[in-house]
C-alpha cells in the first residue's frame, strides 16, 4: 500500500511532539509493508529518509495557468494571522516572530500565487498563507504521484489533504494530534477550528491519540463516530543510553516538570505541590524546565512561596540536556489540565524515571506503571511524589516495570492499527467506485 | 559666613553573575563572570576613573588645600582594582597621598546588611576599613551606608559604632519643609552628625548634564555657581553626593562633562562663600540645626528615595531571606574561598537585577541590568545561592564533624588517662596501704623485725637478755634474723650461745613462742 502523507515538520528540525510522532509511525509502516511519499513544507536534506520518501514542498512549482490549481485557490478563503494561532511557540519567541515576519504579510496573496514559493515551514506569523499554499501544493502533488491513500496529521495540513483527495479521488485520513482547545482552552481561534472541523468532515477516517482526544472531536467538533479511531502514540526505542558522565550533583531528590510552561500543563499545580512537600521535607529539589506565557508567574510564585532555594528553572532544553535532566531526575511530573497524549513521560519512563501524570492526559489510558491523579488534586499530587522519592520498594518497580511497559509500546504495533484503518478507508473507497 | 560644599564620589561595581545553570549545581562552584567584569571595569577605568583622577589631581595641584573631595570605595571594588587595573588604584593612592582626600567607611560588600543582620554589618564595616588601611594607609573615619541607605535604627548603631558623621540622602518626604543644606544630627543619638545630599543638585549633574530637553541645558561652572550663589544666607553646607563613574560614563565625554569638573573648582573658590570640605570637616566646623527623623529607612535611589530598588517584591525577598540566613555559618567558617563568595553575593546589585519596578525608574534600571528581565536574575541568583548553601552546608557539616571528632578524642583521650590515673591510684594506694601496715607493724614490734634493726639496737637487745633466753628465742629463728644477731654477741656471749645452743637440741615449740614474745616485750619497751 502507497501512502501520501502531509506533514509539517520532520526529525531532525521539528518544534514540538508532532514531528517525532511522525517519524515513528512512519518508521513504523515501513514493517507493515507500506510506502510513504512525506511531504513537509521544508526540507533541509539532512532528514532521515529510511522509511519516507521526503518531498520538499518548496521544490513544487506551480503552473498558474491550470485551470485546475486556479479553480481550487478560488475556493481558499483569505485568512487573517490570528495571534493565538501559532501551537508551538512561546509568546516572546512570538512577538520576535511577529516583529521580524510582519511585512511578509503585506503581499500575501500574490506570494501564494507566485511560481515557486519558499516555505518557512516554521510556526511563524504567515503560518496561513503557508498553510493556503501548502493546499495549493497538495493538489499539485496528487497529480504527479501513485498512491492508495491520503493521510494529514495536524490541521495545519487538513487543507493539503483535503486539496489532495479532491484531485485524486482518493480516501482521506486524517490524524488528530492536538485539537485547538487543547492548544487555547476555551477561548479558540476559529479559523483554524473551522479547518480542523472542515479536514475532519471531509476524511474518510479520523484517527484520534487518546479516547479524550476522540471524544472531544466526536463532542465538540460534532464528527460522526463510526469513522473516529483512537490509536495511540507510541516511543521510539532510545538509540544510545543515557550518558554515564553525568552524575547527579545534588544530595537531595529531583522532582522534574518539563514542558511548555502554559495552562494547558497545569504548572501552578507543580508548584503548589512543590510547596507542600517542601514544608515537611526539605531534602528535595523541583525543576520546571521549558519555557512559555506563565514562566513568569510561576517564577513570582516560587519567591513568594520562599521555596526558591529548592526550586530550580532551567528554561528551554533541546537534545542531551534532556537526557541529562531525565538522567538527574527521580520523579517525572505531568500534571496537565487537558493533554491529547503526553509523549514526555514515556521518554522519562524509558530513561528509567518513574511517572506521575494527571489522569486529564490522553497517556493515562495506556499507562499501567504510572501514578494517576487528577490535575486540581494537589495533596494527591504531593503524595504520589512523596511517596516516590522515598519509598524505594514503589520506585524501584516503577522504573522496572515502567521501562518495560513503555518499550513494549512499539510504534509497529501503533503503525499496525493504523494500516488497519488505511485498510478499511481504502475498501470502502474501492466499494464505491465499484458501485458508482 | 562659614559654609561648605562638599563633593562625594561612589566607586562601586560588582562581581556579576555568570550564567550558572541548573545543571552546575553542586559541581561548579565559579560564580562570577570574570571575562565580563573585568571589561566593564576596564572600560570604565579608561573612559571614567583614569580621566578623573588625573583631572582631580591637577585641580588640587593648582588650588592646594583649597580642593578637597571624598570618596567611598566598596571593598569589592578594590579588589577589582587590585585585578583588573593595579594603575587606577596607583593613580588613587597618588590622589589620597595629597592629603586633601576623604576615604569613608562602607560595608565591605557594597551590601544590604544594615537591613538584615547587625552582626554581619558590623563585622563588613571593620572588613572594609582594614582593607582601605591597607591598601591606602588611613583609617575612614566618616561613614556611608551602601546607596546612602539610612534609618534614626542604622544611624544609632553607625554611632554605636564610633563613627562621628554619616551620609545620607536629603529626601523630600523625611525633610518636609525643611532644608538640606544645614548639618543634622541622629535622632537617637545626637551625636552622630548627618550630611544630607543635596538631590537637586546632584541629579542635576548625575541625570541631567547631557539632557537637552531641560530649560537648563546645558550647565556650565558659572550657572552651578550661580545657583549656590542665590542660595539663602544663611544656608550653610552643599552636599554633592554622586557616582564616580558618572564622569566619563554615564554622561560620557562628549557631553562636556570634564570640561565642567575642571572649571567648576576655581569657579566655586574665586566667586562664592564655600570652601570646599570633606564631611568629617562639614562635621567639625558646622553646628548642627536639629535631629532629622527618618523612621523608615530611605536611600538615595529611583524616585521614592527607599528600598524599593533592592528589596519588597517576592523575588528579591526570597533572595535576600536565603542568603543571609547563611550567615552564622559562614563567619564561623574558615575557608576563605567561601567568605569571599559570600561578599561577592551580598552586593546590593544581584537585588536590584530583580526588581520589578519598571514604570518610572525603568530605564535606569535597565542600564544597569544586563539580565533580560528579573526574572531571569532570580533564576539565575538562586541556582548560584543553591549552590553556595550546599558549599556552606557541606563546611558546616564537616566542622560539626571536626568538633565531635575533637570532643571523642577528647572522650578517648579522658579515659585513657583515666585508667592511667586508677593504675596509678591504685599503685599509690597500695604502697600508703603498705606504708600503714609498716608503721602499724612498728607500733606492735615483732620479733621478725629484728632482721630491720641496726646493729646497735640489737646489741642493746642482747644485753637485756640471758644467753638461755636467747638461744630458745632464736631456735628456727631463720638465717637472716640468726645472721643479724650472732655477729653482735660478744666473745663471751657467743661462747655461751654455742654451747647452749648444742645443748638445748630439742625445744618445745611453745617454750620458743614463749620466749619470742618475751623478746618482743623486750624490744617495745627498749625502743
Amino acid at each position: 500500500m502507497k501512502i501520501l502523507m502531509f506533514g509539517w515538520e520532520f526529525p531532525p528540525h521539528i518544534t514540538g511532539g508532532l514531528g517525532t510522532a511522525c517519524f515513528g509511525l512512519t518508521k513504523g509502516l515501513v514493517k507493515h509493508d507500506t510506502e510513504v511519499i512525506f511531504v513537509v513544507p521544508k526540507a533541509y536534506g539532512d532528514e532521515s529518509q529510511e522509511a519516507v520518501r521526503l518531498v520538499n514542498a518548496s521544490d513544487v512549482n506551480i503552473d498558474l495557468d491550470k485551470d485546475e490549481e486556479r479553480e481550487y485557490w478560488d475556493r481558499v478563503q483569505y485568512m487573517e494571522i490570528g495571534s493565538n494561532i501559532i501551537p508551538y511557540v512561546g509568546p516572546e519567541a512570538f512577538s520576535k516572530i511577529t516583529e521580524q515576519e510582519k511585512r511578509a504579510s503585506e503581499n500575501f496573496k500574490s506570494k501564494v500565487f507566485a511560481q515557486s514559493y519558499e516555505f518557512s515551514g516554521k510556526y511563524g506569523l504567515n503560518l496561513m498563507e503557508e498553510v493556503a499554499r501548502y493546499a495549493l501544493i497538495g493538489s499539485a502533488i496528487a497529480t504527479k504521484h501513485d498512491f492508495d491513500v491520503i493521510h494529514a496529521h495536524d490541521w495545519l495540513t487538513y487543507s493539503a489533504g483535503v486539496a489532495a483527495k479532491e484531485t485524486s479521488g482518493k480516501p482521506l485520513v486524517v490524524h488528530m494530534h492536538a485539537t485547538e482547545f487543547d492548544r487555547s482552552g476555551e477561548n479558540i481561534n476559529t479559523d483554524v477550528f473551522a479547518i480542523e472541523k472542515n479536514g475532519m468532515e471531509k476524511a474518510d477516517r479520523v484517527i484520534t491519540v487518546s479516547n479524550l482526544t476522540r471524544k472531544i472531536v466526536i463532542e465538540r467538533y460534532g464528527i460522526d463516530p463510526e469513522k473516529v479511531v483512537t490509536v495511540h502514540n507510541a516511543v521510539e526505542p532510545k538509540d544510545k543510553e543515557t550518558p554515564t558522565d553525568v552524575n547527579k550533583q545534588v544530595k537531595e531528590k529531583v522532582v522534574t516538570f518539563l514542558g511548555r510552561i502554559t495552562f494547558q500543563k497545569g504548572p501552578e499545580y507543580f508548584v503548589e505541590a512543590a510547596h507542600k512537600i517542601l514544608k515537611r521535607d526539605p531534602n528535595v529539589r523541583f525543576v520546571m524546565a521549558g519555557t512559555g506565557d506563565l514562566l513568569h508567574r510561576m517564577v513570582n510564585r516560587v519567591a513568594q512561596l520562599r521555596v526558591g532555594h529548592r526550586f530550580h528553572f532551567t528554561g528551554f532544553l533541546k537534545g542531551d540536556d534532556v537526557d541529562n535532566m531525565f538522567a538527574m531526575t527521580d520523579v517525572f511530573v505531568m500534571p496537565s489540565i487537558s493533554e491529547p497524549f503526553g509523549i514526555v513521560p514515556l521518554e522519562a519512563m524509558r530513561s528509567n524515571v518513574p511517572v506521575v501524570i494527571s489522569k486529564q492526559s490522553g497517556v493515562s489510558e495506556i499507562l499501567k506503571h504510572a501514578i494517576k491523579v487528577d490535575f486540581w488534586d494537589i495533596d494527591g499530587l504531593a503524595d504520589a511524589i512523596y511517596g516516590l522519592c522515598h519509598y524505594s520498594a514503589l520506585s524501584e518497580d516503577f522504573i522496572k516495570y515502567g521501562k518495560q511497559e513503555v518499550e513494549n509500546l512499539k510504534w509497529e504495533h501503533a503503525a499496525g492499527k493504523v494500516k488497519k484503518v488505511y485498510q478499511s478507508a481504502f475498501d470502502s473507497y474501492l466499494k464505491q467506485s465499484t458501485n458508482s | 559666613m562659614n559654609k561648605s560644599i562638599c563633593l562625594y564620589f561612589q566607586v562601586h561595581q560588582p562581581f556579576r553573575l555568570r550564567t550558572y545553570r541548573f545543571f552546575d549545581i553542586g559541581k561548579n562552584h565559579h560564580y562570577f563572570d570574570e571575562y565580563f567584569n573585568r571589561m566593564i571595569l576596564r572600560r570604565v577605568a579608561e573612559k571614567s576613573y583614569l580621566p578623573m583622577n588625573a583631572l582631580l589631581l591637577k585641580t588640587i595641584e593648582e588650588q592646594g588645600s583649597a580642593f578637597k573631595v571624598s570618596f567611598s570605595f566598596s571593598g569589592i571594588v578594590l579588589e577589582q582594582l587590585e585585578m583588573y587595573a593595579p594603575e587606577v588604584l596607583e593613580s588613587f593612592r597618588t590622589l589620597i597621598a595629597t592629603g586633601q582626600v576623604e576615604v569613608l567607611a562602607e560595608t565591605y560588600a557594597h551590601s544590604l546588611s544594615s537591613l538584615r543582620n547587625t552582626n554581619e554589618f558590623e563585622r563588613q564595616v571593620e572588613a572594609h576599613s582594614a582593607k582601605v588601611e591597607q591598601l591606602f594607609g588611613i583609617k575612614p573615619t566618616s561613614f556611608r551606608n551602601t546607596e546612602l541607605i539610612y534609618s534614626d535604627d542604622i544611624g544609632a548603631r553607625v554611632a554605636k559604632m564610633g563613627f562621628p558623621v554619616m551620609l545620607t540622602e536629603g529626601a523630600k518626604h523625611i525633610l518636609g519643609w525643611k532644608s538640606p543644606n544645614y548639618l543634622y544630627t541622629n535622632a537617637i543619638n545626637p551625636k552622630l552628625k548627618v550630611l544630607l545630599r543635596n538631590f537637586r543638585l546632584s541629579d542635576d549633574i548625575t541625570f541631567r548634564f547631557s539632557q537637552q530637553s531641560w530649560p537648563e541645558w546645558p550647565i556650565t561652572a558659572e550657572k552651578f555657581v550661580g545657583w549656590i550663589n542665590k542660595m539663602p544666607e544663611k544656608e550653610e553646607v552643599v552636599n554633592v553626593f554622586m557616582d564616580y563613574e558618572t564622569f566619563g560614563e554615564h554622561q560620557p565625554i562628549s557631553t562636556g562633562i570634564f570640561d565642567f569638573v575642571k572649571a567648576l573648582p576655581a569657579a566655586v573658590i574665586q566667586n562664592t562663600a564655600f570652601k570646599f570640605s570633606t564631611p568629617a570637616e562639614v562635621a567639625k566646623k558646622h553646628q548642627p540645626v536639629s535631629a532629622i527623623h527618618v523612621p523608615n529607612a530611605i536611600s538615595w535611589s529611583d524616585e521614592e528615595r527607599d528600598l524599593s530598588a533592592w528589596t519588597g517584591n517576592n523575588l528579591q525577598d526570597d533572595a535576600l531571606e536565603k542568603l543571609y540566613s547563611l550567615a552564622e555559618k559562614v563567619n564561623a567558617s574558615d575557608d576563605e574561598q567561601l567568605k569571599r563568595d559570600w561578599n561577592y553575593l551580598q552586593s546590593s546589585d544581584h537585588f536590584f537585577y530583580m526588581c520589578t519596578k519598571w514604570l518610572s525608574d525603568g530605564d535606569l534600571h535597565k542600564y544597569f541590568n544586563h539580565y533580560p528581565s528579573p526574572y531571569e536574575a532570580y533564576i539565575n541568583y538562586m541556582n548560584v545561592l543553591s549552590d553556595f548553601m550546599i558549599r556552606v552546608e557541606d563546611r558546616h557539616a564537616e566542622s560539626q564533624s571536626a568538633l565531635n571528632d575533637w570532643v571523642e578524642s577528647t572522650e578517648k583521650f579522658g579515659h585513657e588517662i583515666g585508667k592511667i590515673a586508677s593504675e596509678k591510684f591504685r599503685d599509690a594506694e597500695k604502697s600508703v596501704k603498705s606504708k600503714i601496715s609498716e608503721t602499724k607493724s612498728k607500733a606492735k614490734p615483732a620479733f621478725e623485725d629484728i632482721k630491720n634493726m641496726s646493729d646497735a639496737k640489737i646489741k642493746k637487745l642482747i644485753k637485756e637478755l640471758d644467753a638461755e633466753q636467747l638461744v630458745i628465742a632464736m631456735k628456727d629463728a631463720g638465717e637472716e634474723i640468726r645472721d643479724k644477731v650472732i655477729p653482735n654477741l660478744t666473745q663471751k656471749a657467743r661462747k655461751q650461745y654455742d654451747s647452749l645452743h648444742e645443748k638445748l637440741t630439742e625445744v618445745k615449740q611453745k617454750d620458743i613462742q614463749t620466749m619470742r614474745k618475751k623478746v618482743e616485750e623486750k624490744l617495745k619497751n627498749l625502743f
